[in-house]
């Protein structure tokens, strides 16, 4: 138990001063830096909450201004997703304020604490909206204006905020730069796509927009409506309704759709345009946004694509998409709004994924670049040959079981949707067309086309065409969850006779691995669409032929690498460090006291004024001087805690001196001195790996000198250990006895010059010591010096030709052992009669006479001789029982011990 | 004759070559046991793999295992996979222990023996003595990393073949190619283990008790991790020790990410400069009294 808590006290730094203040301004600095690390940032912007004009309506709006701006600043109009408010763009907003634009966010009509109806980007409602809101920013005055009423404003938004950018551009000229979002191009080609009603996504929306009644649009009080509506306008909600039912928008609801999209306005979008659309997206795929840039360029306008990996199922997407993307964002806005900036070249870039991040097990994509847009049919194509027969597939009535390709609006993981995992099929209600695996890997990039006949006993079929890539171990994956959903009508009820029809699939990126094949899987369900009620067995064949649209690119530098010039920078800092240290330490080395003190040079040992404290202010020992000189074993003697094994660890350059100095033949010795390899010492009793016999020990000491093997003198030493065969067996096996006598061989290795020894005779038995003594004695003889560490009067006495005794730090005696250890001038007495043996001695004229205890007396005799007192005492009648001679150094040794050597501490 | 410097054939930097603390440490049972479950650790997996029975999941459950479940998935496809599995598994918490007992232990149970009063009393400067601890406990280090990644590979490639590596999200990686990705994952790793090198090795500077430097480091280790994984840490989470931990995994995509493991390499060292620097400092300092 003490042993533990000693060890704990050992292990634990002990606290005082010293070391307090360096450890509590370690623990300010690290908490200051914590602090800052999360100390909310100064805003580099103000804003302000407003209610702004719409057409009828009136809008919920936050104006952003930047905080240091010059001047009149360029706007953006960031606009918000569907079900969103001015909240949802808040950091996009935040961020553009940043670069220094005014940014003016608002809750479109129908959502939020914005009042009026939802009309789907409607250019009479939403639009119209947004046009009163250009208004309103050419009357701010921190505001640039191209002319007067007309801002230098930008439109950014994605989905049915980038809607709204497009169709703004294109109702109002004032726009001077537009970048859309993930956003469609013909809402009606979105929403049913092949003729086949989305009637997830759709579903979904229309829920977010019903959602809205209740979600505080009830509070603003005015559109208590049709609880079947929400806050869709009349038009909008019957549409759906219409749409929903019957799975086939009629003639109204086409013509509703077709108000809504910017298809119908592409041709007079002056504004140059930005195009981002995301490549993990079933709602708005890549094919809207290319639609889109086609539309736009062809009316002359500027028009830049780029695809990220995400969208409306796979979200923002990785790091390096959002950074790409946002990057792209700034230079337009910077180029065509500031006027900053080279133009943004028509370089095209898009993503893929590369593998898993490290960090959060989601996905990575590297970025790629290619001098322009390609559209979705790639640069090149690769075709595929797929094998198979005229299969049936059944309809299931209702759609129901129906396979699973994607999970719209669950925003599931990326890697989910891109490594397979959600995809499923039902069975019976699919067939298979598949290749021979691949022979070299394929960059597909756009929208695969496939043929395929189908044959149906009603004429009509409806279809889910699917491109899987499958692995060698057979997990196959559904890019994206993409499927290419297509309605047939007029089809022969026999599949010969069927004429082939050409199906677009949904573009994706993706390499698809040398050794994987791919499947098509045609499908007659799928969860996100609407098929048809009533059963029915169709046949589908699939042509041979599935061509891959591909796509070369060259990567895009990533970022990142300048972490592995800062780790270069870090590593020559550390190296360059290391250097200066050395050279350092090398000028430290040369410069320090080399010179030998002459008077000293022949002295073994010379110890001046040593003194020891510890750090919690201790002192274990002062003023300690005393000389060995050669020939001479000298003992240490004191009791325990008197400061011997302080005085030989500093001896020995394991403990720096608080003051004082040391000389080893005339070199001053300092810790680790060189001198030292002329001392061989114990110290604090043996230390020998345990897992070693005693001779590997031996060797192993002596291979750390680095000394010539022949200098060690191994037979003398082991003699000296006299352990016998013992010898080769391991250390952890040897009694207190053994470790102590190899200990003292070790010490002897090389015959050193001088030979510390602590305690050497601790645990021996009665004839090593003797034989110990001798050895010691012997050792001496040639010149060489001896310094040994007792508490016991007896050993110094015998084996030491001087002593240095010392009791709490002290030295209270030293010189020749015959000098210290002859006889003192008192006696101690034991008397019948102490009064009267007292009396008679007082008038012998003795030097003083002391009583101790109850019948012993000690008495200086100061000349006197024995035999006289003893004769006067016994004439006086007086009982002699003892009379002991007294030595001075048992004087000196045993009124200290007697007198305390408790207390004094561990020294 | 008494004015030289030191004894006849005493140089300070010929004391405890290199060659001397190899010996010392590789007569030790720690140090064999620790190299040898290196190399019994893949056999171990390998008889795991054999014997463990029953098929593993292979209905693609997607998100749930990630990278990791796919990884064991695989490691049954080629030796290079397999090597890499061995590697993923150890890489948290076995490596960590050995290279925490080879740092940990090298000083701190020489003084708990007593035999470094020993060894300074040669004299071995100090200095030199902590430098060549420091350089025979990174040898060990790397043997115990290279045994690990040799013996997994040489069983792996014996008993699943010589197949690329692959990966369940990029493209499978040539055999060649493989090796070298293997290389640098198990480089990567052993550059982030040289913050529990430079702890571990402190702490044994620090104490006697070589059980609480190897403990110690581990401890710290662990809590890093622990703390990583709270998101509400936000940024601070970065300067973690153990933030980059998995960026090796950066290896395993095509083209490479390295950004991660920059980063993480970076950290790793600082952290090593910062505690190998504080135990120089303290050790050619301190008073010695064990």
């Amino acid at each position: 138990m003490s042993a533990l808590s000693a060890g704990l006290r050992r292990a634990l730094p002990r606290l005082n001063r010293r070391r307090v203040i360096p450890a509590a301004a370690a623990l300010a600095v690290l908490a200051a830096a914590a602090v800052w690390a999360v100390r909310p940032a100064a805003d580099a912007w103000t804003s302000e909450d407003l209610r702004l004009a719409g057409d009828g309506v009136e809008l919920d709006a936050r104006f952003y201004l930047p905080a240091d701006r010059d001047g009149k600043v360029p706007a953006v109009l960031v606009a918000h997703g569907f079900g969103g408010t001015k909240d949802s763009v808040r950091s996009d907003a935040e961020s553009l304020a940043e670069q220094g634009y005014a940014v003016l966010t608002y809750t479109a009509r129908g959502f939020g604490r914005s009042t009026g109806q939802i009309h789907l980007d409607s250019p009479d409602h939403e639009v119209k909206d947004a046009s009163l809101l250009l208004d309103w920013l050419a009357t701010r005055p921190e505001v640039t204006t191209d002319a007067a009423g007309d801002p230098r404003v930008a439109v950014v938004g994605g989905s049915y905020g980038g809607a709204l950018a497009l169709l703004l551009a294109g109702q109002d000229q004032r726009v001077d730069a537009i970048v859309p979002q993930i956003t469609w191009n013909d809402l009606g080609q979105s929403l049913v796509p092949g003729g086949v009603f989305k009637k997830s996504w759709a579903g979904y929306f229309f829920g977010n927009g019903a959602a809205t009644l209740t979600l505080g649009g009830s509070g603003r009080g005015q559109e208590q409506g049709d609880p079947a509506c929400g806050r869709f306008a009349e038009d909008v909600c019957k549409a759906y309704l219409q749409m929903a039912t019957t799975g086939v928008p009629d003639e109204t609801t086409t013509a509703l759709l077709r108000e809504s999209s910017p298809a119908t306005v592409l041709d007079k979008i002056k504004a140059p345009t930005l195009l981002i659309q995301g490549a993990v997206d079933s709602l708005f795929p890549l094919s809207e946004a290319d639609a889109n840039a086609k539309g736009i360029a062809a009316a002359g306008t500027p028009v830049k694509v780029a695809w990220f990996t995400g969208g409306h199922d796979g979200g923002e997407g990785p790091g390096t998409d959002s950074d790409r993307v946002k990057y792209l964002t700034l230079q337009w806005l910077e180029h065509y709004l500031k006027g900053e900036g080279e133009t943004p070249g028509d370089a095209f870039t898009w993503s893929r994924v590369a593998g898993f991040s490290a960090m959060d097990r989601d996905l990575v994509t590297n970025g790629y670049s290619a001098d322009a847009y390609p559209g979705i049919s790639g640069t090149g194509t690769t075709d595929v040959t797929l094998t198979g027969a005229a299969q049936p597939i059944a309809n299931p009535p209702n759609g129901n079981p129906g396979a699973i390709s994607s999970l719209p609006g669950i925003g599931g993981r990326l890697s989910s949707l891109l490594s397979g995992g959600v995809a499923m099929d039902i069975p019976g209600q699919h067939a298979n067309w598949e290749s021979a695996p691949l022979t070299g890997s394929i960059d597909v990039a756009g929208a695969p086309t496939v043929s395929l006949r189908a044959a149906s006993p009603t004429g009509e079929a409806t279809l889910f065409v699917k491109l899987y890539d499958v692995d060698p171990n057979g997990t196959s994956t559904l890019s994206a969850g993409l499927v290419a959903p297509i309605r047939l009508t007029g089809l022969p009820a026999d599949v010969t006779q069927a004429q082939p029809v050409t199906v677009t699939l949904p573009a994706i990126v993706r390499e698809i691995e040398a050794g994987h094949t791919v499947r098509i899987t045609v499908a007659t369900s799928d969860q996100a669409f609407l098929s048809p009620a009533t059963p029915a067995v169709y046949t589908v064949a699939v042509e041979s032929t599935l061509t891959l649209p591909t796509l070369a690119g060259t990567p895009i530098a990533d970022p990142g690498s300048v972490w592995w010039y800062a780790l270069a920078g870090v590593l020559g800092v550390i190296v360059l460090g290391l250097i200066v240290l050395l050279l350092i330490r090398r000028v430290l080395h040369r410069r320090r006291d080399v010179t030998v003190v002459g008077e000293h040079a022949d002295t073994p040992l010379v110890v001046k004024g040593l003194r020891k404290a510890y750090g919690d202010g201790f002192v274990a020992v002062q003023e300690i001087s005393f000389t060995v000189q050669r020939g001479q074993v000298v003992g240490l003697l004191g009791p325990n805690g008197a400061g011997k094994t302080t005085t030989l660890r500093v001896l020995m350059g394991l403990t720096q001196p608080t003051a004082g100095e040391i000389y080893v033949f005339g070199h001053r010795l300092v810790s680790g001195a060189p001198i030292l390899s002329r001392v061989g010492a114990l110290v604090e009793g043996p230390g020998f790996l345990p897992h070693l016999s005693g001779y590997e020990n031996l060797k192993a000491y002596w291979l750390a000198t680095g000394r010539p093997w022949e200098d060690a003198r191994f037979e003398e030493a082991l003699e000296i250990a006299g352990l016998g065969e013992s010898v080769h067996r391991k250390t952890r096996k040897y009694s207190h006895g053994m470790r102590q006598r190899l200990a003292i061989a070790q010490a002897m290795l090389g015959l050193p010059e001088l030979l510390v020894l602590d305690e050497p005779t601790d645990g021996l038995d009665p004839p090593q010591i003797a034989e110990m003594r001798r050895v010691l004695q012997r050792y001496a003889t040639d010149g060489r010096a001896v310094l040994v560490s007792s508490h016991l009067l007896a050993e110094v006495e015998q084996t030491c030709t001087h002593a240095v005794v010392v009791n709490k730090g002290r030295i209270v005696a030293s010189g020749p052992v015959n000098d210290i250890v002859g006889d003192s001038p008192s006696v101690q007495l034991d008397v019948s009669d102490v009064p009267a043996a007292t009396r008679v001695l007082e008038e012998l004229g003795v030097k003083s006479v002391q009583t101790e205890g109850e019948s012993s007396l000690i008495v200086d005799m100061n000349g006197t001789a024995r035999s006289e007192v003893v004769a006067s005492l016994v004439t006086a009648g007086i009982g002699v029982d003892r009379l002991v001679p007294r030595r001075r150094l048992e004087d000196a040794f045993l009124s200290l011990v007697g007198d305390n050597s408790r207390g004094s501490g561990d020294r | 004759m008494s004015t030289v410097e030191a004894a006849a054939g005493y140089k300070a930097s010929r004391t405890l070559p290199i060659w001397a603390e190899v010996r010392r440490q590789a007569s030790r049972r720690r140090t064999q046991l620790a190299l040898g479950f290196m190399a019994l650790l893949p056999v171990i997996v390998l008889l795991a793999f054999e014997f463990g029975g029953g098929r593993r999941d292979d209905d693609n459950d997607g998100g749930g295992g990630g990278a990791f479940s796919s990884m064991a998935d695989l490691a049954t496809s080629g030796g290079l996979n397999f090597a890499l599995f061995g590697l993923a598994v150890s890489a948290s918490f076995l490596l960590v222990v050995v290279v925490a007992l080879f740092f940990g232990d090298t000083v701190a149970s020489e003084a708990s023996w007593g035999s470094l009063r020993y060894l300074l009393a040669v004299p071995v400067p100090r200095a030199r003595l902590l430098g060549v601890k420091l350089i025979v406990a990174a040898g060990y280090s790397v043997l115990a990393l290279l045994t690990l990644v040799g013996t997994g590979l040489l069983i792996g490639t014996l008993r699943y073949g010589w197949s690329p590596l692959g990966s369940t999200i990029a493209a499978e990686i040539p055999a060649g190619e493989g090796v070298l990705r293997l290389l640098g994952i198990t480089a990567y790793l052993g550059t982030t283990l040289l913050v529990v090198a430079g702890l571990a090795f402190l702490l044994s500077v620090l104490t006697d008790a070589a059980l609480g430097a190897v403990g110690g480091a581990v401890l710290l280790f662990i809590m890093s991790s622990i703390l990583d994984q709270i998101d509400a840490l936000g940024d601070i989470r970065s300067a973690l020790p153990t933030h980059y931990a998995d960026a090796w995994m950066g290896l395993l995509s095509t083209p490479v990410q390295t950004e991660d493991m920059a980063k993480g390499a970076i950290s790793a060292v600082i952290y090593a400069t910062i505690f190998w620097g504080a135990a120089f400092y303290r050790f050619t300092r301190k008073d010695v009294t064990s």
